[in-house]
């Protein structure tokens, strides 16, 4: 049971990543820049990556797999922040990103004191 | 020629956060999501940024993924030591297959 769930998991994501990789991204930002049709498929690989860690979120069996999740979602949003400045030319997705990266810190410190006095979920 | 430098950083860098979250989604526990997510993620985060450097290049969009890289670099692995430490003092259950438990064995406690 439990391999037939990896091997259908393995499936759908080898899927997804081929459906991004062959069809052509549907919008291009700047048509001149360099490389625009690669950076416009990162931006969908980056999405697809947050939403594996909102399933953990969603379905993590204690709350520190929830704070992983959310410091990780927190790190990774930076990363489609500085891809969106490459294909978009703007300069001011990293200060989102900066400002992301200071405030999901300050989250996940206070999150993991709150968890560390009391074992508040099995 | 930066521009290929460039792309190369953004393409390992999506390869690492996309291998990080199937890690954060494939192992069986806390501590082993961490293991495996927190510094792929890290460094996958900061070539991505290294390569919007190399393809923006010296304007202020350069400069910010610079001053990110060095943010994600002091913040991150402090907030997956804390997550750790606080997930063992709250009683989070290990792996069954697990080893050793060397921080409770530190406390005096039985692993």
């Amino acid at each position: 049971m439990k391999r037939w769930r990896w091997l259908i998991g393995a499936i759908a994501l080898v899927g997804i990543l081929a459906v991004i990789v062959w069809r052509p991204p549907p919008f291009l930002f700047y048509p001149k820049l360099p490389f625009v049709a690669f950076f416009g498929r990162a931006l969908y690989v980056l999405v697809l990556a947050s939403f594996l860690c909102l399933y953990r979120v969603a379905r993590g069996p204690t709350s520190a797999d929830r704070i992983v999740a959310v410091d990780l979602l927190g790190v990774m949003i930076i990363g489609l922040c500085a891809v969106l400045t490459i294909t978009t030319q703007r300069s001011w997705y990293l200060d989102i990103g900066l400002a992301w990266a200071l405030q999901s810190f300050i989250t996940v410190l206070a999150l993991s004191k709150f968890l560390e006095g009391k074992n508040f979920d099995a | 020629m930066l521009d290929w430098a460039g792309l190369l950083f953004v393409a390992v860098g999506l390869a690492f956060d996309i291998f990080g979250c199937i890690g954060l989604i494939r192992l069986p526990d806390v501590y082993l999501r961490l293991q495996a997510a927190t510094k792929c993620i890290t460094l996958g985060t900061c070539s991505i940024l290294f390569g919007t450097f190399l393809v923006v290049g010296l304007t202020p969009g350069g400069i910010k993924a610079l001053l990110c890289i060095f943010v994600i670099a002091l913040t991150s692995p402090v907030a997956a030591h804390v997550i750790a430490r606080s997930a063992h003092r709250a009683g989070i259950k290990l792996w069954e297959g697990t080893v050793a438990d060397q921080y409770a064995e530190d406390q005096g406690r039985k692993a």
